[in-house]
């Protein structure tokens, strides 16, 4: 069957503003939805809701922290606590653990996110301009790169593609550091293109002559101050090739003039510039923030009514992100009953937004060791199924987010599929451990609690089906979930008072051990039920 | 319904293990591959549990014949009358509820017997309560986290679900059918059991039937997993292929929706005729909570108890004619089981509350039919408070089982139910 055409399009959504909305839209541009979350932006409007998630200034988060000194090892210049990116050594054994501290460090910020699209928008970057760690092998230069992504979240794209073009992780994972007019390297000229602005789209018809030109006008970019601190990409005149470079017609013929000396870093602009008078820059990537943030497909009614629109407000808006951003996500069509649900979450969404969805305690900031060792479980977990965070698979990022038709089907097969199971099974049943009976586990009664009535089992059912899926569930598997579960097989309205008997219980005599271990396990079966099913899987 | 409700819950109790509980596995990991007990692998004897749900009136399913005025006496608005109670061949003092009519016959038979006032010191009357410790089998003031089955098969298979399936067991070790998988097959680690939750998944699952949500965007997402989750599951296939070699079953089951219970029972002799090696599988029906009107005003024969015993009688009759006729009779015993029973006397809303100790019923080609222990004291006058005390411990029902019908060595009965349980002569 084909799956229908989504016909909403790009203008305002003036509909309904429930706890649905709020939810579907926090699904989204955070990872995962908590209920308390749906509900201060429920108390606010759209556009104040879209306003704060986007508009809000992120101060830059503390740096992350040697935590990795062990009986086996200790940094000589970092002491355990203290912030290594201010290292001026790196060698082989600090590198790996750094490389591990910074993936550690970035789970706990997603986990810990404020309430803003900019986490989600750093993630979206790291897959665009895909760098990988353990090829860069160098955890300042990923931590500098990471902090640019941050910088730009939701800043000037146009900008942001020249500072990554500067930038020291860039340079060296793109061979941009070798690029000189003895040997030009084309791999950054090419992805700049290919991968980075214009794209591979129907509309994109860079040459080969165009790559080689491309990489000629970027001779003489190389890193600076390699292993400190304050590593930084730089021009250096005597790599440079000044000659003239010819763009085919897909640049309209342009010539960009080569320039002599210091000056031949302005060729850069020269080539921003040229690449950003092609509309196919603003479609490209409203696109992909399309795929990112709404749906994998997208048909011919979704670019006509959507992408186009959407890009010249980004070519309108001198290609800031934020303009689109508003537009894409205080649409009809974002807000389309049509698109919830049709994402199938990454394994960091789905890793990521169980922590958050959950409520999940980590260990605060004193104990970093152990909180840095719970974050980094949760980034494995999530590599495991497909999504290494610091380490895509290749330059163009994961296949999830652009190879066509699967899409985001690719994050499930038979391999993860399992392991998403395992991971949900895990967390609702023993989580992860450490010494000192450290533990993250879903606290199922904490979770519970939170809702409006949860001795009412069917409103208990209902309130975390709303909160754990987009798509809902029939009413006779709720029922089925009720009976099986919370009422251990007794059946008819009249039984639902043992429910609430238990539920009460719990709170009148907290230290009745077995019947808050009852209560503990009938909600540990309804929510590990829940997240076995394929809609837990969806946001 | 749909066949990812089938698919859903046959991964509930499967864990499959790569990483889940890491430490555990190691543990596991320690262990001999094949335990010593793994000869019973290849027994091909089969428990079959019948959960009723809800604290089932054992004094109205097993009637105290030899006492039957004070039985009246008791239950002035729901007693049966004299003349319609089943009569038991050999056993004049206990009569059944008219709608028993199959486990009569079966009972007549030398198939069905009766363990009468089955419990445990101190019992329990809440239904959460009562039903862990049945399912854990553990004593009334403990609190047990693995279930008395789980403990069994983790016995059997000790390194579950690691290297399973294999071509030793290549099937699940127990199947729960109409419902997620109880904490009776909880094991150590892991659970051992998995679940069909509804018939229909069953029969969508065997038949192939392709779901349809593809016509919306996230409909066509949810199908796409739903496939997958077919794909990865390791159970899906055998299922299917033990299902596909009984091509015909008994005539006299009753109409698909009519019997939850027989229809959960039809899967379960498909499944055993069909071949799988599951060693426990466990149905359930309900609910018997009867606090007011169990039985109807005027004919005391009819009304929700006698509906709800009419199933159970109706399914394990047409379910043990099955097996026969699929030629699998013999290996096949079954049990029923409730939370607890009711208070001898009646409450004023024409029910019965919470009580003690109940009648069990075991079933199977090869039981020692009769009836075992006497009929509970029915005091002439009854009051609210009056319970039927405990005669037998209901994990001597298990003891039993697991040593005379699964040829258990003594002592690890033993370790499994973690005391010495008096045997009984059920099988």
């Amino acid at each position: 069957m084909e799956v229908p055409q989504v016909n909403s399009g790009i203008k305002k959504y003036r509909g309904k503003w429930t706890k649905v909305q709020v939810t579907h839209l926090l699904k989204r541009t955070m990872f995962g939805a908590k209920k308390e979350d749906i509900e201060y932006f429920s108390s606010k409007s759209l556009r104040k809701t879209i306003d704060e998630l986007i508009d809000t200034i992120e101060t830059e988060p503390t740096p992350p922290l040697n935590n990795y000194n062990d009986d086996k090892y200790s940094d000589p210049q970092i002491k355990s606590g203290d912030t290594w990116i201010t290292a001026t050594k790196q060698t082989g054994m600090e590198v790996g653990r750094r490389k591990n501290s910074l993936k550690s460090w970035w789970t706990g910020l997603m986990i810990n996110q404020n309430k803003t699209i900019q986490e989600k928008m750093v993630l979206f970057w790291h897959n665009h301009f895909s760098t990988e760690s353990n090829n860069v092998d160098n955890a300042t230069w990923s931590y500098l790169h990471n902090k640019l992504l941050r910088q730009y979240a939701s800043g000037n794209f146009k900008e942001m593609v020249k500072a990554i073009t500067l930038d020291p992780c860039m340079l060296k994972y793109l061979n941009g550091n070798n690029n000189n007019k003895k040997a030009p390297d084309e791999n950054y000229g090419r992805e700049l293109q290919e991968l980075f602005t214009v794209g591979k789209g129907i509309g994109s018809h860079y040459t080969e002559a165009d790559v080689k030109a491309a990489a000629r006008v970027l001779t003489g970019f190389r890193i600076e101050n390699k292993v400190l601190p304050e590593a930084h990409g730089i021009f250096d005149a005597t790599r440079h090739d000044d000659t003239d470079k010819q763009f085919s017609s897909f640049y309209n013929n342009t010539i960009i003039n080569g320039r002599k000396g210091k000056d031949g870093e302005q060729e850069l602009d020269d080539l921003m510039n040229m690449i950003f008078a092609q509309e196919e820059v603003s479609k490209f990537i409203c696109r992909k923030l399309y795929r990112f943030f709404v749906y994998h497909n997208i048909d011919e009614a979704t670019e006509k009514n959507i992408i186009e629109p959407l890009a010249k407000t980004f070519r309108k808006n001198n290609y800031e992100i934020k303009s689109v951003l508003k537009e894409l996500l205080s649409s009809r069509h974002f807000f389309d009953t049509a698109n919830y649900g049709c994402i199938i979450k990454s394994p960091i969404d789905f890793c990521v937004g169980l922590c958050r969805e959950y409520n999940i305690q980590f260990p605060n900031n004193d104990d970093y060791v152990n909180q840095y060792a719970f974050w980094l479980n949760i980034q494995q977990t999530a590599a495991q199924m497909q999504q290494n965070l610091g380490d895509p698979p290749n330059v163009a990022g994961w296949q999830a987010y652009y190879q066509v038709p699967q899409f985001d089907k690719i994050w499930i097969n038979s391999d993860t599929l399992p392991k998403r199971n395992q991971f949900t099974d895990r967390m609702i049943n023993n989580g992860f451990g450490r010494q000192g009976n450290k533990k993250i586990v879903i606290d199922p009664i904490a979770f519970a609690q939170q809702f409006s009535n949860p001795s009412n089992p069917d409103m208990l059912i209902n309130e975390s089906i709303e909160l754990l899926y987009m798509t809902g569930l029939p009413d006779k598997e709720k029922q089925y979930l009720k009976e099986g579960i919370l009422l251990s097989g007794l059946q008819g309205m009249m039984s639902d008072h043992y429910w609430t008997d238990a539920w009460n219980k719990l709170k009148d005599k907290p230290d009745d051990v077995s019947n808050k271990k009852d209560v503990a396990n009938k909600l540990k079966k309804l929510y590990q039920y829940l997240m076995n099913l394929p809609q837990y899987q969806l946001s | 319904m749909k066949r990812k409700d089938f698919i859903k819950n046959t991964m509930l109790g499967v864990a499959l293990p790569t990483f889940l509980n890491g430490i555990s596995l190691k543990a596991l990991a320690g262990t001999p591959f094949m335990h010593a007990l793994s000869g019973y692998m290849n027994d091909d004897k089969v428990l079959v549990l019948v959960q009723l749900a809800g604290g089932n009136d054992g004094i109205n399913t097993v009637i105290p014949f030899d006492q039957f005025s004070a039985y009246t006496n008791a239950r002035t608005n729901i007693a049966l009358p004299e003349n319609k109670v089943l009569r038991l061949n050999g056993f004049d003092q206990v009569a059944l509820h008219p709608s028993l009519t199959e486990l009569q016959k079966l009972f007549n038979d030398g198939r069905l017997g009766i363990v009468q006032a089955v419990s445990y010191p101190k019992p329990n009357f809440s239904h959460f309560r009562a039903t862990d410790i049945w399912m854990t089998g553990s004593d009334s003031d403990k609190v047990m986290n693995t279930g008395w089955a789980g403990r069994f098969l983790n016995e059997v298979y000790p390194q579950f679900p690691n290297n399973y399936p294999n071509a030793v067991m290549p099937d699940p070790l127990a199947i729960q059918v109409g419902s997620v998988v109880s904490s009776t097959f909880q094991g150590p680690a892991f659970s051992m059991g998995l679940a069909i939750s509804n018939p229909n998944n069953f029969y969508n699952l065997i038949e192939g039937k392709v779901n349809v949500n593809s016509n919306s965007r996230w409909g066509e997402q949810l199908d796409y997993i739903e496939e997958m989750s077919l794909k990865t599951d390791q159970y899906a296939d055998v299922i299917k292929k033990a299902a596909l070699k009984i091509t015909k079953q008994s005539d006299k089951y009753p109409a698909p929706g009519k019997n939850p219970l027989a229809d959960q029972l039809k899967i379960v002799a498909r499944l055993i005729a069909g071949g799988l090696k599951t060693k426990i599988y466990m149905v359930n029906t309900g609910s018997f909570d009867t606090h007011s009107k169990q039985t109807d005003d005027a004919d005391k024969t009819i009304g929700t108890h006698a509906n709800l015993l009419k199933r159970v009688s109706e399914a394990i009759g047409v379910f043990m004619d099955d097996l026969n006729y699929l030629q699998a009779g013999d290996r096949v015993m079954g049990m029923t089981f409730s939370e607890f029973g009711r208070r001898i006397k009646s409450n004023a809303s024409g029910g019965t509350d919470h009580g003690a100790a109940a009648p069990l019923f075991y079933f199977g080609n090869k039981v020692k039919a009769g009836v075992i222990g006497a009929n509970p004291i029915i005091p002439i006058n009854a009051t609210v408070n009056d319970n039927v005390p405990m005669q037998n411990d209901f994990r001597s029902v298990y003891a039993s089982i697991l040593q005379n019908w699964f040829s258990l060595q003594p002592s690890d009965v033993q370790n499994i139910l973690q005391k010495d349980f008096a045997m009984l002569p059920i099988v």
